[in-house]
């Protein structure tokens, strides 16, 4: 069973938002990281970087696949997470702790209330999964 | 494929079982107006000592490789010692093709990854893939690469890089959006100009050297200005026994080096099969196209050779992979390799001085002629452009049909202004003799 942390909100995609004002913190959720695997690198935007919601930031590369990034909400990247760099695994071992990804100075703090609850995700992994 | 050979009674046997009698009946869905109702129009079949004698009659009509030549331009004339043919030939080299169970191929791997290791040291950078097709496809890649390591898409082309080169590019960049420009040439040293055309939307500015006309550019002026707008320097390199004598470009400053690697013991064959070498700084390694070849231990501390960072290819990244290469130019990176490796770094030092030496003789004794001259000032390396006193083609159609020697490209098939200039190569395989040839037949003009 996947660790879903309820104060979160979640994207179809499989990643998750925190929000603190008007900065969402993006990073991808415990059930993405287990399905890629080991992650090895992790590819990730410059900050000052501006993105509309869904577009791919990055990617995610693991031993097996690589995967983009999609960004559920739009925004200017304010902050990335350089110490995935050094420390892939960390996506692994605490995905919605020092696995987060970007932090995103979002446009429309309104687009999070679109996205999944912790439970409207869990049913929608036990739906689809 | 195999050729299969049929007696007359297992014929008779496999038509039976499918129950027709003819081999002809297999054919009938095909109407019969289509089919071709005569025999084929070949010889007669022969015996092995009439096919060595047809063989041989139509390499006698090959005459341009028995004559001296001094054409270079993108494919040089050098010696490669036998053993490089010979070790290519072994069976486990010659039948196999690209390593897509790769750890059962550590052979194959291994000289990968020796491939590279040259590559990356003669170059002077950091990480060097397993080949591309050739140096112009090269080239394209690179353009692709910088692209995505810059998120720019322009890119600036010296007009001195090889003219074929830089269509190839053309095609691959119409379908890619990124914008080509390309950068005039001093008209006293052939070296590039125009590098104020640098701004913060280019994303690479591509120069050869030595460069078309044969004249070494002065690529850590180039970088410089390169790197101070944030833009990547691809350096070129289509006579690869440079990298025996010039500064590395690695050392000069460049991003990408992208070249021909045919000068390394392959034959000219008409223009190819060839190889492409593609080096990088480490850092981009997860934009490179191409394969790689690495080292690994396994559990017992056994060395192996695998591939890696293959999440960049197109088998797993699909669309998203960073180049449709999912193979490289395996039997010509291989005879490169032996080339090299037989070389040594002395011998390559070596044929790279005979090939200056020989070149600078060459040049200094056609300028001394009445009504010729060297228009550019720059060093070269074993390429040079003469000025002649009348038209390069109908000198050079001269010179092969009194003198029988090939002189060189006339520039105007490139550059239709320039219609009194030849290009020259002059390789180790030129002898003195030769070049004392070439220099009375253009005297004698």
């Amino acid at each position: 069973m996947s660790n879903i942390q309820e104060n979160l909100r979640y994207s179809k995609d499989h990643e998750w938002v925190s929000v603190e004002g008007d900065v969402a913190t993006v990073g991808i959720t415990d059930y993405a990281q287990e399905a890629l695997g080991d992650v090895v690198y992790v590819e990730l935007p410059k900050s000052g970087d501006t993105f509309a919601a869904h577009e791919a930031v990055g990617s995610v590369e693991s031993v097996k696949a690589v995967s983009e990034i999609f960004t559920p909400i739009g925004g200017e990247v304010v902050e990335v997470n350089d110490a995935i760099n050094d420390a892939p695994e960390s996506v692994n071992n605490d995905c919605y702790g020092a696995g987060w990804m970007i932090k995103v100075k979002m446009n429309n703090p309104g687009e999070t209330d679109a996205m999944l609850s912790g439970v409207e995700y869990e049913e929608y992994l036990s739906a689809n999964a | 494929m195999r050729y299969i050979p049929n007696s007359p009674e297992e014929i008779a046997e496999m038509l039976e079982i499918v129950g027709l009698k003819s081999a002809e009946e297999l054919f009938r869905s095909i109407p019969k107006d289509v089919q071709l109702r005569r025999a084929l129009n070949v010889t007669e079949p022969l015996s092995e000592p009439e096919v060595i004698s047809v063989m041989e009659g139509l390499a006698a009509k090959n005459t341009a490789a028995q004559k001296t030549s001094f054409l270079g331009a993108g494919v040089y004339s050098h010696y490669s010692p036998t053993v490089v043919d010979y070790l290519i030939q072994r069976s486990e080299f010659f039948t196999s093709y690209t390593p897509y169970q790769p750890e059962v191929t550590q052979g194959t791997l291994q000289y990968i990854f020796e491939f590279q290791t040259l590559v990356s040291q003669l170059t002077g950078m950091e990480v060097a893939n397993a080949s591309m097709y050739d140096g112009s496809t090269s080239m394209a890649e690179a353009f692709l690469m910088a692209a995505r390591v810059t998120r720019r898409s322009k890119v600036l082309v010296a007009e001195t890089v090889h003219p074929e080169y830089i269509a190839v590019a053309k095609t691959y960049v119409t379908h890619s959006d990124i914008p080509m420009e390309t950068l005039s040439f001093d008209a006293e040293t052939g070296r590039v100009l125009d590098l104020d055309k640098l701004d913060d939307q280019t994303a690479a500015i591509v120069v050869q050297s030595p460069n078309f006309f044969g004249c070494v550019e002065d690529l850590e002026a180039v970088a410089e200005k390169a790197h101070a707008v944030g833009a990547l320097l691809i350096v070129v390199v289509t006579e690869a026994i440079s990298f025996g004598l010039l500064k590395t470009p690695g050392e000069c400053g460049a991003d990408i080096v992208v070249g021909e690697g045919q000068s390394w013991g392959v034959p000219m064959s008409f223009g190819g099969p060839h190889v492409g070498i593609f080096a990088t700084k480490d850092k981009y390694v997860r934009n490179m196209p191409g394969r790689l070849a690495g080292i690994a231990y396994d559990k017992n501390g056994n060395r192996g050779f695998v591939l890696t960072l293959a999440t960049r290819e197109q088998h797993i990244r699909r669309e998203k992979a960073t180049s449709n290469i999912c193979t490289n130019q395996g039997l010509i990176a291989l005879a490169a390799t032996i080339y090299l490796e037989t070389m040594g770094k002395k011998g390559l030092q070596e044929v790279a001085e005979q090939n200056i030496q020989k070149a600078i003789y060459a040049k200094k004794e056609i300028a001394k002629l009445e009504g010729f001259s060297i228009p550019f000032s720059t060093p070269t390396f074993n390429e040079f452009v003469v000025k002649c006193p009348k038209n390069a083609e109908e000198t050079l159609a001269k010179l092969l049909k009194e003198n029988g020697i090939i002189g060189g490209l006339a520039l105007s098939k490139y550059y239709q202004s320039r219609e009194n200039e030849i290009l020259v190569c002059v390789t180790e395989t030129n002898t003195k003799a030769q070049i004392d040839s070439l220099v009375e037949g253009l005297k004698s003009l």
